[in-house]
């Protein structure tokens, strides 16, 4: 069992128990913080892959920009755990066996796979800046102009959704 | 490490969403755990680009295995501008109705 396996089984630990406790927290400011401690651990398991530049992103992009608006969305609302909504103990069964049955399909159809493919860890170049800011802005570089449209109009759609409704004015001359 | 091992652990934080989505009631919380599905989906994407570039075809040949990381930062992109128009979206709804319990949502009207 070398350094690596234990990385990734720490990690993976991590994730895996912090995206329950996201689930079974009350508190929608304690599941958010929950799912920052989720991005950590991924984001270690991509440095763990040597996919730097990604772990950087999905530190600074999801537990920098996104969780940072999820956090500001949930006390501009003032949730907390008494504004938790009524719960529907059968449909709660009825999600976790739906769950279950899932991951056990998917385990079981995964498992017949016969590939015994290694993953590449703490090596490989070709997650680092250089080699995929040369890819990104030569092969790439027209779905990377178009996100930026994107951007724009999604920036755009939140900011006519979010905007207050005015009253109709009866006379707009006056 | 074995490419199974990180297919199990996306399938586990992918079902872990999946179970989420089912079972809160909160829509803020049915939003993180679309996030959370996301990111086991990004995750082995990334363990799979990996895969490849430890196979014998790809140090052949001249195909960059760094494609799927920068598949991962489009969805990264995509999810960013999804992120700002669902919380919009949830803002509004909350300012109508008082709620962000999906419950009090399953009609269209009013």
């Amino acid at each position: 069992m070398n350094i690596s396996t234990i990385v990734f089984l720490l990690l993976s630990l991590m994730a895996v128990g912090s995206a329950l406790m996201m689930i079974i927290s009350k508190n929608p400011v304690h599941s958010v913080l929950w799912l920052i401690l989720v991005f950590f651990a991924i984001s270690g398991h991509y440095i763990l892959l040597n996919a730097q530049f990604l772990a950087v992103v999905n530190i600074i992009v999801y537990a920098g920009a996104i969780m940072v608006l999820f956090l500001f969305v949930v006390m501009l609302m003032n949730l907390n755990a008494d504004t938790e909504p009524i719960k529907n103990y059968r449909m709660q069964l009825v999600g976790i066996c739906t769950g279950g049955t899932l991951l056990l399909l998917l385990v079981l159809i995964t498992n017949r796979m016969d590939v015994e493919q290694l993953v590449e860890t703490n090596a490989g170049n070709a997650g680092l800046i250089k080699n995929l800011g040369m890819v990104l802005f030569k092969q790439y570089v027209l779905p990377f102009e178009i996100s930026s449209v994107l951007f724009l109009s999604a920036m755009i759609g939140a900011v006519v959704i979010g905007r207050k409704e005015e009253p109709i004015d009866q006379n707009p001359n006056s | 490490m074995d490419i199974k091992a990180y297919i199990a652990l996306s399938l586990v934080l992918f079902t872990i969403g999946i179970v989420g989505v089912l079972v809160r009631r909160n829509a803020i919380i049915i939003f993180l755990c679309v996030e959370l599905m996301l990111n086991a989906v990004n995750l082995l994407l990334v363990a799979f680009s990996k895969m490849h570039a430890l196979s014998p075809a790809a140090k052949a040949s001249a195909n960059f295995a760094g494609d799927a990381q920068i598949f991962v930062f489009f969805i990264m992109v995509v999810a960013a501008a999804e992120v700002s128009v669902g919380l919009a979206i949830i803002v509004m709804m909350f300012r109508n109705v008082h709620t962000v319990d999906i419950n009090f949502l399953n009609r269209l009207k009013n």
